[in-house]
């Protein structure tokens, strides 16, 4: 039987994991690899890296962390962030990503998902939706969760799904940052809108909060980013967590 | 020296590395006299069907391929596994190498494709080389399946319905999943091939 994913964000600014997207207070917290690493063997069933590097020259560290992840890391892992243009796709997916996540450029140009998926497959396009709640329903926002585009998110949701995307990274700015859960409004919604997996993100803030989700709707997978960070918590008190609550997880297996 | 078919469909890094770590000289080639010396031949493997069939036949491997299934260990991996099969009907009906009889046919399943995530195995019984893996959860990210007899299945997994998971003929041997990314479990999966067929 297929299990729910745990998945771990790293936040990687100029070849470095920092903590927080805000420009204000930002830590770094160490080498983007070896956390990964260190993820992967403690049972992350999957690693998401997320480029916020301001520069070209960040950018093209994040290659050189792919190519460094790929050798060292046994588990499937994503990048996102700054992802452009078919160019950008091609060179993370050659450097050995896995998947590569797009997220405003796609809202700018859907045929970005085309093109993407067919020539590479559906499999390793993920579509990320940062999405916020108003009067009419839920926006697709921008621009790090700051822009509304005034897009409806479930209607997006389906589109991307048509275009090619292997997957949907839904985040709630809503609910990201607040530390109260996921949105289990919204997951739900976008869950039933598509045929394809979706992975929840925007409030873990205890591993409670991974089985809460699992339970409450059928997503495919979880990430969270914070609680993972200098050992707050492990993946493996999350997977407990799970357990507890009857939801399948992979247990990994150290040999 | 473990040769990998370099063919231009998808990455293959993870693939080389996994053997690397396992202490194998290994090599990236689609030249016809470097496959010839290897030991083993690994079919890796993303994207279509068609595409990939294509492909080959550019390189003018189809026949090498066949040949040297005949005289070497070979293990196809994901799309590589899917190619062993008689036929596919991914972007249209195309001939695969016809190492196992079969045809690769889109999932059908009450649940979402892809099929994208951790999976448990379910061994058959009368394996003998992979029963140390059920129950164990592998990597999996694919929308066609197998369709094949019983008998060259070696494991399954329930996805609404039975996924090949692992298939074998003789020294063909076919993995659904990716093994390069199944953890520690993965690389135990190809030791497990490794060995069979140095035996």
């Amino acid at each position: 039987m297929i299990v729910k994913r745990v998945i771990p964000c790293l936040d990687v600014k100029e070849g470095k994991v920092v903590k927080g997207t805000n420009f204000v207070g930002l830590r770094e917290l160490g080498d983007p690899v070896e956390m990964a690493s260190a993820y992967s063997k403690h049972g992350a069933d999957e690693i998401i890296f997320l480029d916020i590097s301001a520069t070209n020259e960040g950018r093209q560290t994040m290659v050189d962390i792919v190519r460094e992840t790929a050798e060292n890391v046994f588990v499937p892992f994503t990048v996102g962030g700054g992802v452009r243009t078919i160019d950008d796709v091609t060179r993370l997916l050659k450097a050995g990503a896995d998947k590569v996540g797009m997220n405003s450029a796609a809202v700018a140009n859907p045929t970005l998902i085309t093109e993407s998926s067919a020539r590479f497959g559906a499999q390793c396009i993920v579509v990320a939706i940062d999405a916020k709640k108003f009067a009419d329903g839920w926006h697709v926002m921008t621009h790090g969760g700051s822009k509304d585009t005034g897009i409806d998110a479930i209607r997006w949701a389906k589109e991307a799904e048509q275009k090619g995307a292997g997957e949907i990274l839904l985040t709630s700015v809503d609910t990201d940052g607040v530390k109260d859960g996921f949105d289990l409004e919204l997951t739900q919604a976008v869950v039933d809108a598509v045929r394809i997996p979706v992975i929840a993100s925007g409030g873990c803030g205890s591993p409670e909060h991974f089985p809460e989700v699992f339970k409450a709707t059928d997503v495919s997978a979880a990430l969270a980013a914070s609680i993972f960070h200098e050992n707050t918590f492990t993946i493996e008190e999350v997977k407990q967590s799970c357990k507890d609550q009857g939801v399948d997880i992979r247990e990994a297996r150290l040999l | 020296m473990i040769a990998i078919v370099d063919y231009g469909m998808g990455n293959v890094a993870s693939v080389t590395t996994a053997f690397k770590r396992l202490g194998y000289d290994v090599i990236l080639t689609d030249k016809k006299d470097e496959l010839a010396k290897a030991s083993h031949i690994i079919l890796p493997g993303v994207g279509s069907f068609q595409a990939a069939v294509e492909e080959i036949e550019e390189r003018g491997l189809k026949e090498t391929l066949k040949h040297l299934a005949n005289e070497k260990p070979f293990l196809g991996i994901c799309l590589g596994m899917q190619l062993l099969f008689t036929e596919g009907y991914e972007g249209g009906t195309s001939l695969g190498l016809d190492l196992i009889p079969g045809t690769v046919e889109k999932i059908k399943t009450p649940y979402i494709l892809p099929h994208i995530g951790w999976n448990s195995l379910d061994i058959k019984e009368n394996d003998r080389s992979f029963q140390s893996f059920q129950g164990e959860h592998v990597y999996f990210v694919h929308s066609f399946e197998a369709r094949t007899e019983e008998r060259y299945l070696v494991a399954t997994a329930e996805y609404g319905t039975e996924v090949p998971a692992i298939v074998k003929n003789g020294n063909v041997y076919g993995i659904q999943f990716h093994p390069e990314k199944s953890g520690e479990i993965g690389v135990e999966i190809l030791k497990t091939f490794l060995r069979e067929e140095t035996k």
